[in-house]
This record gives structure tokens, sequence and C-alpha cells, in this order.
């Protein structure tokens, strides 16, 4: 039996793309009005460009009515940094930047703690420092519920219980539009107005909208070597190479955007996003095949957000 | 006209069945064979087993493509809802809401049936329409699904046979004739082998009908005759300011709105005019449900969020204008761990507003396999069932099959905050509208004056034998013996008249409680100072007490005696009677007493009677 082909390239994309829009908009707005101090993750990944976009969307003529949080690591890619700097200036936001001062002190990196221990450390014990240090009842980040398994089942409006702990079976059902916002003491959120777009609408969206994202999604030559199939990138002389190793050229672009040492590039010929696009519908790896953190251990996103982690 | 296609081009989907009908499977072979899966899941699904499947390594194991929470990997089971994409060749976007199929899980049932356009119902065509069946079709009716596609799966189980299909058909049409629904198609597949999933195929000649994916992507929202057409809603969410802008933010959820047309906000007082329709965009010429706009009025209008702006409606009449009201009949899915509190106070979420809400009466449970009505004292998790609601203020609430969004709400349980249940209303109730307090000349402040004091409730809550009579008694002689009007309202005292039909669970004592704070109420409006003294030993039932009064007018007095003194005490041998296993629901020994988190005042118990009259008196800021 031979399968329908139902290609994406869809009818009335601008429809979907509209709809998915006014749905985030309005998770927006409810989030703005019910919280008392709400802060936006900024990844500055293409679901965070998308994310702020539609921030400015939602509240305009005013003003986006929260800061914007970025968790650095210190082992992002150098192009990252200087996106967010630029674009924090452009929009004339408030960012606030955290880093785990006291993991950095003990060295932890990925060479040495693990990716499990250093992602723990530098990323999830430092997101709970923010939001602790902000006091901040809200946090609004870009999980998609196409990304990973466990996330398939992540609301919308994401209870966190006292010490930022995702218990999923204390989540609260959700009904039609209406959230319950109400928090008891020591309880936070975790709202997320991308829970229904896929990688390709978010891709279609940046297209649609003009929307600024890092280069590093773009197909360019850069010097990368192999680690067990995966293409990583040597972004700066702190990576660790074997004797008598150089890194090759390759045209490779990336899908999702992390800590250098542990996002994999693809190789491609995308330069623009029209190519980009066209590239997802024939490559139909999901995204964080090239995230080296999620694939430890079967359910290990699912244990990681258990800990507080996005 | 109802919405058209351009308008609808997400279609919501609830997948329900009983465990072991092959959902996962069915739904798994949808997203495989329309691409809407990541090649590397499909690698997953061909290489990773759950413990007895039968599915030779190598093939795609499709139930293992909607695989989520490792917990539920144990198992073998769905626990939660899982949410996932289907792109169809018409160009449109399927979510489909996996809802998983255990008893235990109907409220989930409801969540995932809450937004849906189409229900997908499994029938296990060896096993036969089950109380499953009539459940979701029960759930997914009451939740406003009008269209059901049944998939009598497992059609290979039985060999394909046409008769075998006719009768489950015939069953499933005859439970399903119960409900208000628009269309019912009932198609027989085979998930496993993947016979009428995607396409027809030629092991069921005598089917004529169509696919699953077929029924999915053909779906229209069904034609509205015009007089059905909900008019305009926007529940206002925040309020946007900038420079010489105030507009009023928020998702057109019913009807239509364009420039000049006529809104009231909470369909009362004077309509205003809409003067545009904003987007970072541009603005709108008109805004269709659906969308996120932001509304400026002509005039200056007090609008703030939680505010309903309505279409004023036309000279037809008032049809389907949602008057406020402070009571309504509506249906509740109880969702709660804890069970439903006849007199407690919730609070009621609905859109961007929260207001204290009562449930004044509970009219019957329903028995969703039999759709039969019955007699309920009360609502535990996952049952549904028809009450009555009071709510403190008079809010507009559409009638559910109106509008879902402006019909539906929440009911949040104060102390955890979490969602106990969800809300359909049915109908304002007439007599809240017509019973309006009449303003009388003479009032409390004028008796106040009079009696040459300032009226109080003092309420004294502590564990049975903490010496709350003992201490009110003293107060009330103090104040007497001061020249003031005063009035102690006594546990014991009511509940030998007043509260006289009423026990001790926790639902009688919550009445109990309000009863008891309502009485308050009409003394402190007399002007008197009310020394109230009971156990009440609900944080909930006293937060709920307190909300009746205005700021200051209510001292909520924790009388803390430790538990050993109180049961040395025994002024009237309870602790006794309770011990020996004759007092059930004994405060302090089979019932806990929960103490205030953040009390007025505390008094010692234990301590001297006068020093805790000198602080209370000292309280009430008595000027004599």
């Amino acid at each position: 039996m031979a399968a329908v082909v139902a290609t994406p390239e869809v009818v009335a994309p601008d429809a979907v793309l509209d709809a998915l829009e006014a749905e985030a908009i309005h998770i927006y707005r409810e989030v703005a009005g019910a919280f008392r101090r709400p802060v936006l993750l900024y990844s500055i990944g293409k679901d965070s460009s998308v994310l702020l976009h539609l921030a400015v969307k939602a509240f305009a003529p005013g003003r986006v009515p929260f800061p914007v949080l970025h968790i650095d690591t210190g082992w992002k890619f150098r192009e990252m940094i200087e996106f967010r700097d630029r674009t924090a200036a452009q929009l004339g936001l408030d960012l606030i930047v955290h880093t785990n001062e006291e993991g950095r002190a003990e060295g932890v990196t990925p060479f040495t703690h693990g990716t499990h221990e250093y992602t723990r450390i530098m990323k999830t014990v430092a997101l709970r420092q923010a939001l602790d240090a902000g006091g901040y009842d809200a946090a609004i980040g870009g999980a998609r519920r196409d990304e990973e398994r466990s996330r398939a089942k992540e609301r919308v409006f994401s209870l966190r219980e006292p010490g930022h702990r995702w218990e999923p079976r204390k989540q609260r059902p959700e009904f039609w539009r209406t959230a319950n916002t109400q928090l008891s003491e020591g309880q936070t959120m975790r709202v997320f107005p991308l829970s229904n777009w896929t990688e390709l609408d978010v891709w279609r969206y940046i297209q649609r909208e003009n929307i600024p994202v890092v280069p590093l999604y773009f197909s360019e030559p850069r010097p990368v070597v192999d680690r067990g199939g995966q293409l990583i990138m040597i972004d700066d002389d702190r990576y660790p190479l074997e004797d008598g190793e150089a890194p090759m050229t390759k045209d490779v672009r990336f899908r999702t955007l992390g800590c250098y040492p542990l996002t994999a590039a693809v190789e491609s010929q995308a330069t623009d996003l029209d190519a980009l696009i066209a590239e997802m519908l024939v490559d139909r790896r999901s995204e964080r095949s090239g995230r080296l953190i999620d694939g430890e251990g079967g359910g290990s996103m699912e244990s990681k957000k258990t800990e507080g982690y996005f | 006209m109802g919405p058209t296609a351009a308008q609808h081009p997400i279609v919501r989907v609830v997948a329900c069945g009983s465990v072991d009908d092959g959902k996962s499977t069915l739904i798994g072979r949808l997203l495989a064979q329309t691409d809407s899966v990541p090649d590397d899941i499909l690698d997953y699904a061909r290489t990773t087993r759950r413990s007895g499947s039968t599915i030779p390594k190598g093939e795609v194991d499709y139930s293992m493509l909607t695989d989520g929470l490792e917990a539920e990997h144990e198992q073998g089971i769905t626990i939660d809802v899982a949410y996932r994409h289907l792109y169809l060749p018409s160009g449109r976007r399927a979510i489909i809401a996996d809802a998983p199929g255990h008893e235990q899980y109907t409220r989930n049932m409801a969540v995932a049936a809450s937004t849906a356009d189409v229900a997908v119902l499994l029938v296990d065509a060896a096993r036969g329409i089950r109380a499953q069946t009539h459940r979701h079709l029960t759930v997914c009716a009451l939740m406003g699904v009008r269209t059901v596609i049944v998939a009598i799966n497992k059609m290979d189980a039985v060999d394909f046979r046409h008769v075998a299909y006719e009768e489950l058909a015939g069953g499933v049409r005859a439970a399903a004739a119960r409900f208000d629904l628009d269309e019912v198609t009932v198609i027989p597949v085979s998930a496993l082998t993947g016979d009428n999933v995607i396409e027809r195929t030629s092991t069921m000649p005598w089917y004529h009908g169509p696919s699953v994916l077929e029924t999915l992507a053909a779906w229209q929202p069904s034609p509205v005759a015009d007089d059905q057409v909900a008019p305009f809603r926007l529940p206002v969410q925040y309020i946007v300011r900038a420079d010489n802008f105030r507009g009023y933010a928020g998702t057109v959820v019913a009807g239509s709105v364009r420039p000049g047309d006529k809104v009231s906000v909470n369909a009362t007082g004077a309509p205003a005019t809409v003067e545009r329709i904003v987007t970072y965009d541009g603005d709108l010429e008109e805004a269709h449900a659906g969308t996120a706009v932001t509304l400026t009025l002509e005039t200056e209008t007090d609008v703030t969020r939680g505010d309903l702006l309505v279409a004023q409606p036309d000279a037809s009449g008032e049809r389907d204008f949602p008057r406020p009201a402070s009571a309504f009949a509506a249906d509740l899915v109880w969702t709660g761990t804890e069970e439903l509190r006849h007199g407690r106070s919730y609070l009621l979420v609905a859109g961007s507003l929260a207001v204290p809400a009562v449930v004044t009466a509970i009219r019957n449970r329903r028995d969703v396999v039999s759709g039969e009505e019955m007699a309920a004292r009360t609502l535990k998790m996952n049952d549904m069932g028809h009450v009555e609601i009071a709510t403190d203020t008079a809010i507009p609430l559409d009638a559910y099959s109106l509008s879902r969004d402006t019909g539906g709400f929440l009911l949040v349980e104060r102390v955890s905050r979490d969602t106990v249940a969800a809300g359909l209303t049915r109908h304002a109730l007439r007599r809240a509208h017509n019973v309006v307090p009449h303003s009388f000349s003479v009032d409390r402040d004028a008796r106040a004056r009079l009696k040459g004091q300032k009226p109080r409730v003092l309420w004294l809550t502590g564990l049975p034998g903490a010496g709350k009579s003992t201490i009110a008694d003293a107060l009330e002689r103090r104040l007497h013996g001061l020249g003031l009007h005063t009035y102690v309202l006594d546990g014991d005292g009511v509940r030998t008249g007043l509260n006289k039909d009423l026990g001790f669970t926790p639902e009688d004592r919550a009445e109990n409680v309000r009863r008891v704070a309502e009485t308050a109420k009409l003394m402190l409006d007399a002007g008197l100072i009310v020394v109230v003294s009971l156990v009440s030993p609900f944080r909930g039932d006293r937060r709920a007490a307190k909300a009746l009064f205005a700021d200051g007018d209510f001292v909520e007095v924790w009388v803390d005696t430790p538990a050993d003194v109180v049961v040395e005490r025994d002024p009237k041998g309870l602790y006794a009677k309770a011990k020996a296993g004759t007092l059930p629901n004994m405060t302090g020994v089979g019932q806990g007493y929960e103490p205030p988190e953040h009390p007025d005042l505390v008094v010692k118990g234990a301590g001297e009677v006068d020093d805790a009259v000198d602080l209370l008196i000292g309280a009430l800021e008595v000027t004599h």
C-alpha cells in the first residue's frame, strides 16, 4: 500500500501561522496580566528570536512589560553572544545575563564533569539561581511540544513546585483558553507560548516576518572535528583536540544552538532561508538529534525537567 | 454563516478509546504516513520494543511513536494528555490530543475534549462497545465536540467481517443518538495492518465510506444559522498603554468586530463605540474569532483586566446578552483530588476574571455510562454533575452551548490553588437578577453612631476546649460594662437552632461556618460588636467567612491552646468520647484542625482569661 504523501508544503501556511501567532500573543498577555513578576527566558536561538518578536507584537504600541534573562554557561558560540547584545540594544530590552559563578570558579566544563553534570550545574542550577534572585513568579520559554517526547505532554502553563521541581502528576488540567494562573506559596509557573508550533512553523514564521537570527543557522565553511559521527565546531582554543588533530573545514550549519562543544553541526549548502526550509523538507531528522545533552538515557529530558531544567 | 475553512486552519482532534483498543497504533500510523514524524523517531520505533510487543524488530511499531513519559513506559499505558501535530494533505494542520483510556483519567479526557472540533473514538471490534465507549461519548458531547469519527479497530481480529462491523456500528450510533451531535462517521479499520486508516483498502470491499485521514482532512465547521452565531465577545486580558494611547488587549473569542460597532462592558451600562482595531502590523477593518487584537474606544470608558467586551444587542432584543448575574446553573467536571464541598468558597476563573464562588446546590450527578441523573451530596474526581453556583459579585457568563470560552469556567481551590473543576454554564438563575438589595436610608454607620461604637466581628477559632467560649463570655461582660452593644454567636448555641440540621462532616462544617458568618454580617450591619466562638477548623472555610467582610471589619483570633491542655480540660467530655470512638468527626482527633497561617491576633488559651480580654479590647479600639 502506498502511503499518501502529505507534503507539508501547505496550501495556506499563512493561515496556520496566523492562528499560532494569535495563540502565542494570547498567552503572553495572560502572563503579563496575571503575574506579578514575569521574565522572558532568552536562549538566543531561533525559537527565542520568534518569542521576542511575538512579545513585541503582543504589547504594541506599548513596551514589552518584562525583562529578558539569558543563562550564560560561558560556552556559548561567540556569534550568539554578539547577536544577543546587538538584539538587546536594537529592541531596547531590559537584558539580564546570569552565570553560575560558583560553577565557573570550580572549573566546571563539559570536558571535566561530563555533559549531564555540566548541564545540571551550569544550566539548571544557574537558571534556578537567577529565577530566585529575581523573585520571578513566571518564566516564559520557547519549548515546543514537537521537540522531544516528554515535551509532548507539557502544559502551556506548567506549574513548578517550590525549588522549581516539575512534577508530572501535579500538573493542572488545561481547559479551553482559560489558564489557572493562581500560585500558592513557593510555586512558580513556566509558560510556553510556542507549545503548538513545529520547527517548520518557526522557520516559516521567521521568513514571513523577516526576523533576524544568529548567522550560525546558515551554512558557511567552519572549522569542525568529528566526534563519534557528530561534527563539533571549534569556536575557540578551549576545545581539547587529540594529539596531532587539526580541525577540518566543512560547509556546515546548526539546527539548534547551545553550548558549542555540545551542539553538532550538519553538513549543508543552505545559505539562506529558502534553501534552509527546502533542506528541512528533505532531511527529516528531528532537530534535537544534534543535541548531545538529550541522548543520555531514555528519559533524560524528563529527568532534567524534574530537576528544574526547561 | 459559520466560520470558513480559512478561519479554521487548525483542526483540533481528541483521540479516545479504552486501554488496548489500539489508539497509539492508529495515531502513530496517521503521523508516520503523513510525514509528520522525524526519521530518527521512526528509527526509534523500528528498534525499540515494549515488553509484550509482537511486532518484529526492523518494522515500525507505530505505538512507539506516541510514547511519552518514562513512568508510562514502565506501565505500558498513557497517563497524561499528549499533543501531536499532523500535517493534513489539504494543507491544514491537525493537533491531536491523545487522551488516556483509563477510567481514572476521565478528567484528562475532558481537557482534551474541551478544545476539540472532532473526536476520534476507538472501539475494539473483538471486545465490542464497553463502558468506556459510553463514558467518552458523554464527555465529548458535554464538552461541546460535535463531530465524532468512530474507528471500529482490530477488524483483522474478526476476519474483516461485514456483519461484525454492522453490529458494532449500529450499537455506536444508538449510543451516540442520545447526544446532540452534528455528524457521526463509523469506519472499520485495522490500525495494525493499516486498512482504512490512510486510504480505503480492498480487505473490506463492502465498506464504501472514507478512511480516517480522509474524514479528518475533509472536516469543516458545521454551517451555523445566523441566529445561532455567537455575537462578539472579547475578554480583556491586558491594558496597553503608550503615549496618548490606551487600548484593551485580548482575543476575539466569538463573533467579529469592526470599527464603529457598539460594544458594552460586561453587558451593562451605556455602550461604547469601537474606534480602532490595533495590531502591530497595522489597524484591521474587521477582526474575527481567534484573532488577538487591541481595541480602542471612542469615549473614555472604565475598562480593566477581567472585563468582557460584548456586542450591544440589536433592536430584536436581549437574546444571548450575558447580563451580569451572581447565580448560575452549570455542569461541573470534577478534577480535584478532594471532593466538592458544598458551601465552601472557591475561586471561579472565567477568561481573565477570578471571583469567589460557592456551590449552593448539587442538583444531581450524571452516570457517564448510563446517562442517568442521580441524587448526589458531593462530586468526586472524574464525576460530572449539575450544580448551582453563587458568585460574590455579578459576572457576565454565556451559555456554554453559545461559546466555550465565555461559557466555560474553572473552579480553583483557594489554599492549594489547584483547578478542582471545569464548569459549563447552562444559564443564569433568574432570581439572581431579581434580588436587588434595597438601599435603606438608615445604614450601618447611622446605627453605629447612635450606639457610639465601631462595629466589628471578632472571630475566635481554636480546638474544642481551647477556651473560646470562656474568653467570649468574659469579653462580652467587659464590653457590656463599658456600655457597648454586643452579641456572642456561640458554636453550640447556633447548633441548637439556626444550624440544627447540620452535622460535623467537612461539608456540613463549611455550611455551619457560612451561616454563622452571614449572621455575623447582619449583626455587624445592625451596628453590633459581634464575638463569634466557633471551632471552624478549616482555613478555607474561615477564609470564605472573612471574604464576606470589608477590610478591618473581620478580626481572626486564634485561641492557641496546646493539645495536651485541651484534652486534659475536656469540659464537655468530648475528647473522652472521641477516644472511645463514639465521635468520629471530632476536631483534633478524627479530623484535623488547620491553625490560621496569618491570624490578626493570637491569644494564649492556657493563660489568664483577663490577659486575653485586655488584648481583644485593645484591638477593638474602644474609646470609652
